[in-house]
C-alpha cells in the first residue's frame, strides 16, 4: 500500500523548503520531492537573498548558512555605449548583524537551506520528478511521480515547482505564459580571485557589491542586467521579457556575450574563468498574472504562483514567504481536518494581506508600461549619458548655458509635452 | 625488518597458454633500468604448468636470472594458487623490487600478495623511477582523473610493488645469446584444496582487441561536430585500413561504442600511425596515445594541446581536409589501376 | 544468502578541477558520489537477491557525510547499511583500507554470516582496484575480480558460476561461497529505483561504528599509521614537445601529408575503389 503523508511538497526551491520546513517544525509528515540531483542542482538566481524573510524561518542563520558575501553597496548603472551614469549607496551599517542582504549562490544555498528542513524532519527525494497530480472527484489526493510504483498520497499537495509550474497548469490554475509575461534571463558564474573582486569593486572580505545595469546592457530592450560579487566569484546575467526578445530577434548568450565584452565591464571581469553558465525564465506578469492559488487538496507557492517582484529583483523572499504563509494554512487545515478548498482559501486570504500582493499590486503596470513606452530604455540613459558627458566636460561654456542646451537638445529629440507624459507615466506605474 | 636482506628487482613474467603477455616484457625493459641503477639483477619470476620453455625469452628480453614454480595446478591463472607461489618465491628470495602488469591478472595477484606481504603497492604506474640513494622506488600515476601524476613511495616496509600500465614501457630488442640463471621451486598444491576452478576461457576477438592491435588509427573527436560527420572518418579508415576509435566525450556523445575510447578510461594504443583528428588532446587522452610511432594531428585550435604530441600538425578544418585526403588516396588507388594493394604488415 | 557490498564516497572525477598552483583538489568543484563501480555492485547484490531471498548490507569507511552513499545503496535496493567512522582511519591506503573493512565485516559476519561480499573494480578517485582482493585475503576467502556476469547462485552446493572479464575474452569460473567479488560496470544497468525504495532510503539512518565498536583491532595498521604507501611529490605530467606544422593552403596542407604518408605506405592498406 502506498504511504500517505501529511503534506507532499513539490519543489525543493526557497518556496517548497521554506513551506516543508515550517510543516515538518510543527510534527507534520512531509514528503519533499525535488526533480535535480540535489536541490539547487539546477536552479538559477541573480543571488541576493534577503534577509527578512529567511530570518523569519531561520533566526541568526547567516552565523551557518553558505552566504557569499554581505551586500554593503548597491549601485545602479544607467549604460550607454561608451559612458555609464551611476548612482548607489554604500552603508557599513548593512554590513554587520543583523545585515540587509546577502548575496548566495543557489546550488550550495538550496541544498543547505533544504538539510535544515530534513533536520526538522522532512523526508527529501532528490532525482524524482513530479508527472502529474493524482485527482479524485475533484480533489487532488496526492502525485504520480516518473519513478517504477511512483505514487505517493497526502492530505495536501503543495505546489512549488517554480516558475513553469507545469503541475499548476495541469489543474488549470494557469494558463500558459503571453510573452511578455516572463523574463528569459542568462547568467554566468565567473570565478575571479578574492583580492582581484576586492581591489575592483572597493570591498573588502565579507563586504559586498550588487550592480542592477539599465541601458545599453540590453541593447536598450525592456530589461536589466546584473552584476554581483561573491566570495571569489561574480555573478552577471542579463534578461529582457520573452516579448522584447522575440521582437528584436536577440538570442539570449549573444546578450550576455555583449555584455560581458562592453567596455563599461569588460575591466571587471578580466582574468575570470567562466565557471558555469544558467538559464532561466522570470516570472514578471506580476499583480495581474497571479494565478489560482488554491485548490481542493491543493496550494501554489513562489514562482509558480507568479510572486516576483520584477522592478525590485525580489523572488526568493516572496517565494519562502508565501512557502510560510501556506504551511501555516496546511497546518490549521489539518486541525480542523479540512483540506477543502474553502479552507486553504485561507492561504489566499493570508497572501493578499501581506507585503506580497500589496507591492505586486503597487508594481503592477511598470512593465506594461515601460514594455508599451521603449524610449526608456533606448532614449533617456543615452540621453542622460549625453547630459552628464555634456555637463562635467570643461570647455568654458558657463554652467546655466550648458543646462538650457542639455534640456534643448532632451526636448528637441523627444518633444517637451512627451517628456512630461512619460515622466508622469512612470512615476504613476511605480509610485 | 631488515631492508639490506632484500636485493634485486623482480619482473612478474604472466603467461597465457604458454605465451607471454606483451606488459611483461615491457617491464623486463623497464626493470632493467632500474637493475642497473641499483646495480643489482634483474629477476623475471614465472608460473603455470609446462612453462620452462619460456626461460629463454625472459632472459633474452633481459633478466639476469628466472625463478620458476611448475605445477598442474597452476595451469590456470587463479589468485588462490599463484599467489602461494608468489609467496613462496618472495619469502625465499626476497627481492627489493616487484613490478606486475597492470591486467587483470596482475593486478589481482599483486592485491593480494601485497596484503599477505603487508607491503605497499602503488597501482596502475605510468612512470618508474628509482632513488639509488635511499633505494627507494619512485613508482608515479595519474591521480584525480588524470590531470595530475603523482609519485608513490613505500619507505618502511619490503618489498616495494607496483602495477605497470600495459604499453607505456618499451621492451628491449631481444638478445638470444644473452645467458642467465634458471631456478626452479617446487610446490605442494592440491587441486581439491582449491576454492575456484576455471572451467572455461573464452577468447572473443572483438573491437577492442582491433583497436589494441591496428597499426593504423584514426581517433577522432567532439570537434567533428555530429554523429553525421564523423562518418567520414570512417570513410578515411576504410580507404587507408584504419580502425576508427574515439575521445571519450565522443563516446559519451554516443557517437561510438564505449570500446572504442582511448585514453585513461579506454584503451591504450600504439599504433604506427595514429590520426587525432578534430580532438583536443587532453591530458587524459594523450596518456592512451602518446606513444604512437607517428602522430598526424588536425585541428582548427592552433593553441590546441594535441599539437604538443603530435609529429605533424595541420591546423585547419577536419570538415575541410579529411574529405580531400580521402579524394587523394581513392585517386591514387584508381591510378594505380585499383589492382595494387599494399599488404598489411602483420 | 546474506550479500554484504562495500561501497565508497568519491569525489566525481568527471567535474573534478584541480588548483594548479598548489596541485591540490579544488574540493568545491567536486560533489561526493556513490563511487559508480559500487552502484553496479549494489545493483549486483540485488538481483541476486531476487533469485535467492536473502539480505543485502552495504558497508563503508569514510567521514560521517558518506552516510549519503548508503542511503544511495539503499535507494538501488540494500536493506541495510553500516558506516565505520573515525579519526583513527583517516588517511588509509588500501592495505589499512581493507584492514578495517575486515574488521567490520568480521563483526557483521558474526551477527548474521555472509555468504558473498561484492565490491566495485576499483574506486574512481583512486583507481587502484586493490582493496576487494585485499579483503578477500584478511577474510581468507576466494577473490574473484573483474566479474562481468553471474551466472548461476547454488545455496545447496553453495558455489556461484561467475564470468570473468580478461584482457581479451572472459572466463567461467566456478568459486566456491562465501567469496568475494569485483564487478566491472558492464555486469548491468542500474535501475531506475522505485518510490518505496527512494522514501525508506530518506528515512534510513544508518549504523555508524567507531573504532572502539571492534574487538582485537590493531590500531598500528589502521589509518595513516597503517599504510605503507605515502604520496611522495605531486607534478603536472610533462607536456612532450610537438613536432611540426605543416603550414599552407589546404590543398598545400593535404599535398604534404600525402607525401608523409607515402613514406609509410606500408602500414597502409589502400583498398582498390570499386
Ligand atoms: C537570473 C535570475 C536572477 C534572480 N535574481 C534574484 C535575486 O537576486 N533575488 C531574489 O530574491 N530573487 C531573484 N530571482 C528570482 C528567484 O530566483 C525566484 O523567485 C525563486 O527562486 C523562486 O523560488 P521557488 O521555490 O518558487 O522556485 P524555484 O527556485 O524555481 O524552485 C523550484 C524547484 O522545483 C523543482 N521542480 C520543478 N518541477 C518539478 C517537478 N515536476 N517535480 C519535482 N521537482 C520539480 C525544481 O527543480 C526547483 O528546485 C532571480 C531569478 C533569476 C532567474
Ligand atoms: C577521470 C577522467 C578520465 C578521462 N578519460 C578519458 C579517456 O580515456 N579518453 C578520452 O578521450 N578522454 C578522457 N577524459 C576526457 C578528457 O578530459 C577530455 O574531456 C576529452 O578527451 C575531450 O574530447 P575531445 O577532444 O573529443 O573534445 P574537445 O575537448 O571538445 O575538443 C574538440 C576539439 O576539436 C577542435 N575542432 C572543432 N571543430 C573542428 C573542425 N571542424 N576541424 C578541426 N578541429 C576542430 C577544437 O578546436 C577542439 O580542440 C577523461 C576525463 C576524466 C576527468
Ligand atoms: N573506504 C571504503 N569503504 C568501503 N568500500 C571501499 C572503500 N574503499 C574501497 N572500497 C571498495 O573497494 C573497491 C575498490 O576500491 P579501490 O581499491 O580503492 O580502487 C571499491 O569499489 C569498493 O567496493
Amino acid at each position: 500500500m502506498p504511504e500517505k503523508f501529511d503534506v507532499i511538497v513539490v519543489g525543493a526551491g526557497p518556496a517548497g523548503t521554506s513551506c516543508a520546513l515550517v510543516c515538518a517544525q510543527k510534527g507534520l509528515n512531509v514528503l519533499l520531492i525535488e526533480r535535480g540531483e540535489y536541490p539547487g542542482s539546477k536552479n538559477v538566481m541573480g543571488g541576493v537573498l534577503y534577509r527578512k524573510q529567511m530570518e523569519e524561518l531561520i533566526p541568526e542563520f547567516w552565523k551557518e548558512a553558505p552566504l557569499e558575501r554581505p551586500v554593503i553597496e548597491q549601485r545602479f548603472w544607467m549604460m550607454d555605449k561608451e559612458s555609464v551614469v551611476q548612482f548607489g549607496y554604500k552603508g557599513l551599517e548593512w554590513g554587520v548583524e543583523p545585515y540587509n542582504n546577502f548575496t548566495v549562490l543557489r546550488a550550495q544555498f538550496d541544498q543547505w537551506f533544504a538539510k535544515k528542513a530534513v533536520e526538522a524532519g522532512a523526508l527529501l527525494i532528490n532525482e524524482t520528478v513530479v508527472t502529474e497530480c493524482i485527482v479524485e472527484n475533484g480533489k487532488v489526493i496526492g502525485v504520480r511521480t516518473d519513478r517504477p510504483n511512483g505514487e505517493v498520497y497526502a492530505d495536501v499537495v503543495v505546489l512549488a515547482d517554480g516558475v513553469n509550474s507545469l503541475l499548476s497548469k495541469q489543474l488549470g490554475f494557469h494558463k500558459e505564459f503571453r510573452p511578455d509575461e516572463v523574463a528569459l534571463t542568462v547568467m554566468e558564474v565567473i570565478n575571479l580571485p578574492k583580492e582581484k573582486i576586492n581591489d575592483r569593486f572597493n570591498l573588502e572580505d565579507n563586504q559586498g557589491c550588487t550592480i542592477e545595469i539599465f541601458g545599453d546592457s540590453t541593447k536598450g530592450n525592456l530589461g536589466t542586467a546584473f552584476l554581483y560579487t561573491n566570495k571569489d566569484s561574480l555573478n552577471i546575467g542579463v534578461g529582457t521579457t520573452l516579448s522584447s526578445m522575440i521582437k528584436a530577434k536577440l538570442k539570449p548568450y549573444d546578450l550576455l556575450d555583449y555584455l560581458k565584452t562592453h567596455p563599461m565591464v569588460r575591466p571587471m571581469l578580466a582574468g575570470g574563468e567562466s565557471a558555469e553558465y544558467l538559464a532561466h525564465l522570470i516570472p514578471e506578469g506580476g499583480y495581474r498574472s497571479v494565478p489560482k492559488v488554491a485548490g481542493n487538496g491543493v496550494v501554489v507557492v513562489g514562482d509558480a504562483a507568479q510572486l516576483v517582484n520584477a522592478i525590485h529583483r525580489e523572488g526568493s523572499n516572496m517565494a519562502m514567504h508565501s512557502g510560510l504563509l501556506a504551511a501555516e494554512t496546511v497546518i490549521e487545515a489539518k486541525y480542523r481536518g479540512d483540506f477543502s478548498e474553502s479552507s486553504l482559501n485561507l492561504y489566499r486570504q493570508k497572501l493578499y494581506d501581506s507585503f506580497i500582493i500589496k507591492d505586486l499590486e503597487k508594481y503592477k503596470d511598470a512593465t506594461h508600461t515601460f514594455e508599451n513606452n521603449p524610449q526608456y530604455f533606448k532614449e533617456y540613459v543615452p540621453m542622460m549619458n549625453k547630459a552628464m558627458s555634456k555637463f562635467f566636460t570643461v570647455d568654458g561654456t558657463p554652467k546655466r548655458d550648458k543646462q538650457k542646451e542639455i534640456m534643448k537638445s532632451v526636448t528637441s529629440e523627444r518633444g517637451t509635452i512627451k517628456v512630461i507624459q512619460d515622466i508622469y507615466r512612470a512615476w504613476k506605474a511605480v509610485k | 625488518m631488515n631492508f639490506d636482506e632484500y636485493r634485486g628487482v623482480w619482473i612478474f613474467i604472466e603467461q597465457n597458454d604458454g605465451k607471454i603477455e606483451g606488459v611483461s616484457l615491457e617491464l623486463l625493459g623497464a626493470g632493467r633500468k632500474l637493475a642497473d641503477k641499483l646495480q643489482v639483477p634483474l629477476g623475471g619470476f614465472l608460473l603455470g604448468s609446462g612453462i620452462k620453455p619460456l626461460a629463454k625469452q625472459v632472459i633474452a628480453y633481459g633478466a639476469d636470472e628466472v625463478y620458476m614454480v611448475d605445477h598442474p595446478v597452476l595451469k590456470q591463472y587463479r589468485t588462490e594458487s599463484y599467489m602461494q607461489g608468489v609467496m613462496l618465491l618472495v619469502e625465499k628470495y626476497k627481492p627489493e623490487i616487484i613490478l606486475y602488469g597492470a591486467t587483470p591478472n596482475g593486478k589481482d595477484l599483486a592485491s593480494a600478495v601485497a596484503t599477505d606481504l603487508v607491503t605497499g603497492l602503488t597501482a596502475d604506474t605510468t612512470m618508474l623511477d628509482v632513488d639509488v640513494d635511499s633505494r627507494l622506488l619512485e613508482a608515479s600515476r595519474p591521480a584525480f582523473g588524470g590531470n595530475i601524476m603523482a609519485t608513490i613511495l613505500c619507505k618502511k616496509h619490503r618489498p616495494q610493488m607496483a602495477t605497470v600500465r600495459p604499453k607505456v614501457m618499451k621492451a628491449l630488442e631481444p638478445d638470444s645469446g644473452k645467458v642467465g640463471k634458471i631456478i626452479e621451486e617446487s610446490i605442494d598444491l592440491k587441486e581439491e584444496n582449491m576454492r575456484t576452478k576455471v572451467l572455461q576461457i573464452v577468447n572473443d576477438v572483438t573491437k577492442k582487441a582491433n583497436l589494441a592491435e591496428a597499426h593504423v588509427i584514426v581517433c577522432g573527436g567532439k570537434g567533428m561536430g555530429d554523429v553525421q560527420n564523423f562518418q567520414i572518418l570512417y570513410e578515411l579508415a576504410d580507404t587507408i585500413g584504419a580502425t576508427v576509435g574515439g575521445t571519450r566525450d565522443v563516446v559519451e556523445a554516443g557517437w561510438l561504442p564505449h570500446e572504442l575510447q582511448i585514453g585513461q578510461t579506454g584503451e591504450t594504443v600504439t599504433p604506427k600511425i595514429y590520426f587525432a583528428i578534430a580532438l583536443s588532446g587532453a591530458i587524459q587522452h594523450v596518456v592512451g596515445m602518446k606513444n604512437s610511432d607517428l602522430i598526424i594531428a588536425i585541428n582548427k585550435d592552433p593553441n590546441a594541446p594535441v599539437f604538443d604530441v603530435a609529429t605533424y600538425g595541420i591546423v585547419g578544418d577536419a570538415l575541410e581536409i579529411v574529405p580531400k585526403l580521402i579524394q587523394q588516396f581513392k585517386q591514387l588507388q584508381s591510378e594505380k589501376g585499383g589492382e595494387v594493394s599494399y599488404a598489411r604488415e602483420i | 544468502m546474506h550479500i554484504v557490498v562495500c561501497v565508497k564516497q568519491v569525489p566525481d572525477t568527471k567535474i573534478i578541477k584541480i588548483n594548479p598552483k598548489t596541485n591540490t583538489l579544488d574540493r568545491r568543484s567536486a560533489p561526493a558520489i556513490l563511487n559508480p563501480y559500487d552502484a553496479h555492485a549494489v545493483q549486483a547484490a540485488v538481483s541476486i537477491r531476487e533469485k535467492t531471498g536473502g539480505t543485502i548490507s552495504v558497508l563503508s569507511m569514510g567521514p560521517p557525510q558518506a552516510t549519503a552513499v548508503i542511503k544511495k545503496s539503499i535507494e538501488i535496493g540494500a536493506d541495510r547499511g553500516f558506516l565505520i567512522s573515525d579519526r583513527a582511519f583517516a588517511g588509509a591506503d588500501t592495505l589499512a583500507t581493507s584492514y578495517a573493512l575486515s574488521k567490520a565485516l568480521e563483526k557483521i559476519n558474526k551477527e548474521m554470516p555472509v555468504d558473498m561480499i561484492i565490491c566495485g573494480k576499483h574506486a574512481i578517485d583512486g583507481d587502484t582496484g586493490q582493496v576487494g582482493p585485499g579483503i578477500a585475503r584478511r577474510m581468507d576467502i576466494p577473490p574473484v575480480t573483474n566479474v562481468i556476469e553471474v551466472s548461476e547462485v547454488n545455496l545447496e552446493e553453495k558455489t556461484v558460476l561467475i564470468k570473468r572479464k580478461l584482457s581479451n575474452g572472459y572466463e567461467l569460473i566456478q568459486a566456491e561461497l562465501p567469496c568475494l567479488l569485483t564487478v566491472e560496470k558492464e555486469i548491468n544497468q542500474i535501475e531506475y529505483s522505485p518510490m518505496p525504495n527512494m522514501i525508506k532510503a530518506a528515512r534510513y539512518e544508518p549504523v555508524i561504528w567507531a573504532v572502539s565498536d571492534f574487538e582485537n583491532v590493531d590500531r598500528s595498521q589502521l589509518g595513516l599509521k597503517g599504510s605503507p604507501t605515502i604520496v611522495g611529490k605531486m607534478f603536472t605530467p610533462p607536456r612532450p614537445e610537438g613536432g611540426k606544422k605543416i603550414e599552407g593552403s589546404v590543398d598545400e596542407q593535404v599535398n604534404q601529408l600525402m607525401d608523409i604518408l607515402m613514406e609509410k605506405k606500408d602500414v597502409l592498406t589502400l583498398q582498390s575503389s570499386k
